[in-house]
């Protein structure tokens, strides 16, 4: 109807225009048509294809306002049951020596992890005193910002050296050394190989890490390593990818939650066929394994320089504060700038460096001490295994041992009993403490530790009281 | 002293333009000539500094090259600025051990000689860090007493009685129901935090909040959101959308709200603006989490902090807590509120649980000073501290913001940040302050933002007038050679030209 009722002359110049438009057509150039093609696609996808997104109605002040006054937030905390073993705690009052006092009852102390009993020691309190009178007390600054003291380069010097390794860097407190170190090397995309049984910092270390991570069965190799042919193969398909990724295995030299010592000398074999770097943490093995107390290295005669880091703390054998690593320039240099426990806390008080120099010294001098330990771990290891109605985890020469009692009798609440008898008998041990978010929380157990002025009459007191224990226990 | 018209007085001068344009220029030329060595370095024409991996080739590199190119090629440069170690108490006057480098900082060797420099970098408010007199002789008594350490967390065997006798001098000082304390600041962030907030939480913290409570706060697992720096419109604006929208995704309702913010900032020198938070706090029932490490004995008329500056209850703040290694001179953290909070506290941080109990004679040495502070040793000798610490941060501020240096921070704040802006005058300032007798700390990138590098003073009760004067004079003429006096707001002054009546 619309052509009909046109005249005859706009026919002829619709025609004209539309016979153009052809041309135009075939004188385009071929990108230009491609994106008219697609555009017409677009538009076509954007009215017809696209799903309607729902219109959210935005909400108006006066319910905004309804919303904030009705929301009502949980208590800061929940309450404490209060009795609580961490709110029941006994109080000492005096040095944690091989004897202890407790309201003014001294008892055989089997519970600090004071294994070659320098708390007390004479020489120690001696220097530290000195360090007081020419440092004060606080350090009063981070290590940036003349926060190192001489006698911190000192101590760094001296651990290196001890283990014979090119540096050591020292940390304020046990804790944060182990749970600032691994985040500075292991990132987002790296990957972590770790035992299940290690402890509470390492696994903090790991979590601030952000990487993946393996978790393999406590000292199990054939589990470390399915894991580590799993990853093999996973590098296989994208190797790029595998080429940034670093890899890590993560072990302890004498495991806290155990008392075992980790299989290392495989460990290290693996290293080289898998291509990844070992951590060890030796916070329980510093001194008190090797024949001069030089660690798990040491027991299994394995050449330090295969070991990429080895990280403990000063706050068990050592009798001091803190924690250091040492390891290579090359890898131990890189966490003054990156770890962040050093950088941005302040450094050890000097008064803890010095005690620690001394200890290293007296470590140094009497190299005996070690020998002795060991021994007399095993001479305990025996009569505990003596004793029946306990079951003893640990290995033979740690001079850390976890006690239990067997199968479903082994509770808290038996085992502080047991603790609790033992006290009125003037011999102190403790259950071992956990948090519950623990990545495997150990069975319940007394953690047993020996010091190494501990004589063998007073070994057979301990058993004494310990099968007394059962007998009023149970 | 801190009259309420100076109270919130804080200045920031906006850097000027050119300032800004030539410090790009000057890191964009840093850059150039970072990436022209590294690429000798590459050829073999430079030899590579620095340790080699003793690993096989084969295994993946520890480190990727570009997150160490900074490190190579601009640090390195002005290395010998930081780090410097010490060789004597960390008092008003320190000494600096001297090290010098044959191969530009890649390595260094002591002379053995020391230079005495009056010490404007250590956190030292109060003057405590001091190796005679009644507080270290109390450390020096507590170290025959009960040895050095307890080798056992406090959940254990660690608890000692002068822990407690601690803790309760702190409640008491604080004005608090309980207090515990732990032995390092740093940790007791990074491990309370988690304690206390776990996921389905919000935590709103200050955009400059310290490294400590941003990884307890990542580890807590909870969801956080950042607001400016001490500005309480953004802080009321995040509050209300919060609650309004709740969980992101579901949109449940938020378990708390917790705001974490500092006393005194020790990159800024600024202090909260805590009535308002308090405000802000009760209008939407959040928490509040104050970390008073710079703050608690540095201000206040009685030494106890924001609290005690901006006369607030302590009741109003959820949880206190503060370290005692800036104004008390020792080591360690402390965590303060309510009963059934520490006893949470006590129960569940992963502090309590599992690290070793503090050491006699750093609790000692806080237990002393805590008493002078109080005045509980029958002297004034803490409240003449006090207003000493007041009188010299007054004294030294208002001298140099006359000068016409730009000073950041709050007037009252012993934490006085002087811009300096281009990174080489960071290593400029620093080396010709020791020069002249005056050890000061220089921050750079990544504590502060690129552009903004500042030289930050920390003023101390024990710094007497003359060493004052001394250190102005230094400034004065540091300032002159290296031209650090920005300001456009207030002229610029010679030291000279100050007339000394005003000051008194």
């Amino acid at each position: 109807m619309l052509l009909s009722s046109m005249s005859s002359v706009d026919i002829e110049s619709l025609a004209t225009d539309f016979y153009g438009l052809i041309q135009s057509f075939y004188h385009a150039p071929l990108y230009h048509i491609i994106l008219e093609i697609l555009l017409f696609f677009a538009v076509m996808w954007l009215l017809f294809f696209r799903k309607p997104r729902p219109i959210e109605k935005k909400l108006t002040e006066k319910e905004k306002q309804e919303l904030i006054d009705e929301w009502q937030p949980e208590p800061l905390v929940p309450t404490v049951d209060p009795n609580h073993p961490a709110l029941n705690v006994r109080i000492l009052d005096g040095p944690v020596g091989k004897y202890i006092t407790i309201d003014n009852e001294q008892s055989l102390n089997f519970a600090s992890l004071n294994f070659l009993n320098f708390v007390g020691n004479e020489r120690i309190q001696s220097k530290s005193i000195q360090a007081v009178q020419k440092y004060g007390v606080g350090s009063c600054g981070p290590r940036g910002f003349y926060g190192t003291i001489d006698i911190h380069l000192e101590l760094e010097e001296r651990l290196a050296r001890f283990f014979g390794c090119e540096e050591g860097i020292i940390y304020s407190y046990g804790f944060s050394t182990i749970a600032s170190i691994i985040p500075a090397y292991s990132k987002r995309n790296d990957v972590i190989f770790v035992d299940e049984g290690v402890h509470y910092a390492i696994q903090k270390g790991i979590e601030a890490s952000r990487s993946n991570i393996k978790w393999f069965k406590h000292n199990d190799l054939d589990d470390l390593e399915r894991l580590l042919i799993e990853q093999e193969n996973l590098d296989k398909k994208n190797i790029k990818k595998a080429r940034a990724t670093r890899r890590f295995l993560i072990v302890e030299g004498l495991y806290m939650n155990y008392g075992d010592l980790c299989p290392l000398p495989r460990m290290v074999e693996l290293k080289y066929k898998y291509k990844y770097r070992i951590f060890i943490d030796e916070s329980v093995s510093f001194g008190t394994i090797g024949q001069t107390g030089r660690g798990i290295t040491e027991y299994y005669n394995i050449d330090r320089q295969q070991i990429d880091l080895i990280s403990s703390t000063l706050e068990y054998a050592a009798g001091s504060i803190g924690g250091f690593a040492v390891g290579s320039s090359f890898v131990v240099d890189h966490q003054r700038l990156s770890a962040q426990g050093y950088c941005f806390s302040a450094s050890l008080p000097p008064l803890l460096a010095a005690a620690a120099i001394e200890a290293l010294n007296i470590m140094e001098e009497n190299s005996d001490l070690f020998e002795t330990l060991m021994y007399k771990s095993e001479q305990l290891h025996n009569k505990l295994i003596a004793i029946k109605g306990y079951i003893i985890q640990g290995d033979y020469l740690s001079p850390l041992k976890h006690i239990r009692l067997p199968n479903e009798f082994n509770t808290t609440g038996r085992l502080e009993s047991i603790v609790h008898f033992a006290q009125t008998k003037h011999i102190t041990i403790t259950v071992a403490r956990y948090l519950q978010d623990e990545h495997v929380l150990p069975q319940p157990s007394i953690r047993l530790i020996l010091n190494v002025d501990i004589t063998e009459e007073e070994m057979d007191f301990l058993c004494a009281v310990l099968q007394e224990a059962l007998v009023v226990t149970i | 002293m801190t009259n309420n018209f100076t109270r919130d007085h804080e200045e920031f001068e906006q850097i000027p333009r050119l300032v800004a344009v030539i410090t790009v220029l000057g890191y964009f030329v840093l850059n150039i000539l970072g990436w022209f060595r590294d690429f000798l370095r590459h050829i073999g024409l430079e030899k590579k500094k620095g340790a080699k991996d003793p690993n096989p080739e084969d295994f993946v590199p520890l480190y990727q090259s570009y997150e160490c190119f900074y490190t190579r090629n601009m640090y390195t440069r002005i290395r010998d600025v930081f780090n410097r170690p010490i060789g004597s108490v960390a008092a008003a006057e320190v000494d600096v051990i001297e090290r010098l480098s044959d191969d530009y900082n890649w390595s260094f060797r002591f002379t053995g000689k020391k230079l005495h420099a009056i010490n404007l970098g250590s956190y030292n408010y109060l003057g405590f860090s001091e190796n005679r007199g009644p507080c270290a002789q109390a450390a020096i008594e507590s170290i025959k007493n009960y040895g050095v350490a307890n080798c056992a967390s406090r959940q254990e065997l660690g608890t000692q009685r002068f822990h407690q006798e601690l803790e309760s001098l702190l409640t008491q000082y604080l004005g608090v129901e309980d207090a515990i304390a732990f032995g390092m600041g740093f940790a007791t962030n990074a491990l309370n935090i988690p304690a206390i907030a776990r996921k389905g939480d919000l935590i709103i913290s200050d955009g400059l909040n310290h490294t400590s409570l941003i990884l307890g706060i990542r580890l807590s697992g909870a969801t956080t959101q950042t607001f400016k720096h001490n500005d309480m419109k953004d802080l009321e604006r995040i509050l209300r959308e919060s609650i309004v929208n709740g969980q992101p995704r579901h949109h449940r309702p938020w378990r708390k709200i917790i705001i974490v913010v500092e006393g005194v900032y020790s990159m800024e020198g600024s202090i909260c603006r805590l009535p308002e938070i308090i405000a802000l706090k009760k209008k939407y029932k959040a928490y509040l989490y104050m970390d008073e490490a710079h703050s608690i004995g540095a201000i206040g008329s009685h030494g106890k902090g924001v609290v005690d500056y901006w006369n607030t209850k302590p009741d109003d703040i959820d949880i206190h807590m503060g370290t005692f290694t800036k104004s008390f001179g020792s080591a360690g953290g402390y965590i303060a509120g309510r009963k059934k909070l520490i006893e949470h506290i006590r129960t569940y941080s992963h502090a309590d649980c599992y690290t070793a109990s503090m050491s006699a004679p750093v609790v000692h040495q806080i237990i002393s000073s805590l008493k002078i502070v109080m005045g509980i040793d029958g002297t004034d000798n803490g409240q003449k501290r006090i207003q000493q610490l007041a009188k010299n941060v007054q004294y030294f501020r208002r001298h140099l913001v006359d000068m016409g240096f730009i000073v950041y921070g709050n007037d009252n704040s012993p934490v006085v940040p002087v811009l300096i802006y281009m990174p080489a005058k960071i290593a400029a300032v620093n080396r010709e302050m020791l020069k002249r007798g005056c050890a000061v700390v220089t921050v750079g990138f990544p504590a502060t933002s690129i552009t903004e590098s500042r030289v930050r003073f920390c003023i101390s009760a024990a710094h007497t007038r003359e060493m004052l004067d001394h250190a102005l004079r230094a400034i004065d003429e540091v300032g002159h050679l290296v031209s650090l006096r920005y300001s456009v707001r207030n002229p610029h002054r010679r030291l000279v030209e100050l007339n000394p009546q005003d000051y008194e």
